[in-house]
């Protein structure tokens, strides 16, 4: 049968991914913000493992808000990000220094 | 191995694989669409777990909505790939070797020596006639009811701040005005009467003038 530490390493594995992704597209706002999407995946993932396992529904029902909340997050960080190229006509995150930070 | 065994790891397989693809993959309609397959793959694994509302929901709306936006703002833009993947290979290694860190990491916390059948046994199947999408219901709307609630109005703000952000007048656009619409008066600003002068009557002008002939 299946354990628990396999759902668990596979959501580990999905949030390596995800962060090796960061590393590797970090100009590109697009593909950074899809590596977001990919690490909710894996958080969601490890939320229904252990709400299975231990027979609690709160931990669908946190799955359920993550969802809600990283729907949101995905509306406005395209919006913005078109309103970026708009402005700047590009997405590389280097020539973004506007703020001098 | 049995049935629910072969299901797990052939999807966990490709979970895995279509991730990998999304961080390596050069154009990003290609990046999106192996996202949208991640995002199936791992459905039917919340399946195998007997969250079936939940799976359900995430292919209703991540693959329906939310990708299908990125799908949008991904053509929408015309992106210059090759600058943006210029230092792809520089930044290779360090990538995996922070990746191969947390891996283990994560191995060694949640592997099977903590987290196996023998220290969490498999639950007890569920009751025939206790649907998933009930019980989640049922605590939704009466323990979380206001989290609910909350979740809604943040969803109202998203909705407000998406349509505030790419909202643009261009000046050559033409709107009606519908302050100034519902403003008018009964009086001069509805109806104008004009004096036109009325013009001679046709047949008559011809008789005067024949009369000379």
């Amino acid at each position: 049968m299946i354990s628990l530490s396999e759902y668990l390493l596979l959501g580990g594995l999905l949030f390596s991914i995800a962060v090796a992704g960061v590393f590797l597209n970090r100009k590109n706002v697009i593909i950074l913000l899809m590596c977001i999407e990919l690490m909710l995946l894996a958080v969601n993932m490890n939320f229904v493992a252990f709400s299975h396992f231990l027979q609690d529904t709160a931990g669908q029902v946190f799955v359920f808000f993550i969802l809600t909340v990283a729907a949101a997050e995905a509306a406005i960080g395209l919006a913005i990000l078109v309103v970026l190229f708009r402005n700047r006509r590009t997405i590389n995150v280097e020539d973004l220094d506007t703020l001098k930070g | 191995m049995g049935f629910e065994q072969i299901l797990f790891y052939l999807f966990a397989a490709i979970t895995l694989v279509s991730a990998g693809m999304v961080v390596t993959r050069r154009n990003p309609v290609h990046a999106v669409l192996y996202l949208v397959l991640t995002f199936v793959t791992s459905a039917v694994l919340w399946m195998l777990l007997e969250a079936e509302f939940l799976a359900i929901v995430l292919v209703l709306v991540y693959v329906g909505a939310v990708m299908v936006l990125f799908l949008f703002v991904v053509m929408m833009l015309d992106v210059d790939i090759a600058t943006l993947r210029a230092q792809f290979i520089r930044y290779l290694p360090l990538g995996l070797v922070i990746a191969a860190i947390m891996a283990i990491e994560i191995f060694l916390v949640v592997g099977p020596a903590q987290f196996g059948l023998d220290q969490v046994p498999r639950p007890a199947a569920a009751a025939a006639g206790v649907s998933n999408t009930e019980a989640l219901g049922r605590v939704l709307y009466t323990v979380y009811v206001y989290p609910f609630e909350i979740a809604s109005v943040i969803l109202l703000v998203a909705i407000v701040a998406a349509i505030r952000l790419t909202l643009r007048h261009r000046p050559e656009t033409k709107y009606q005005k519908p302050e100034r619409q519902v403003r008018v008066t009964k009086g001069p600003d509805r109806i104008r009467l004009v004096d036109v002068p009325s013009e001679p009557r046709l047949g008559t002008a011809n008789a005067q003038e024949g009369k000379p002939e």
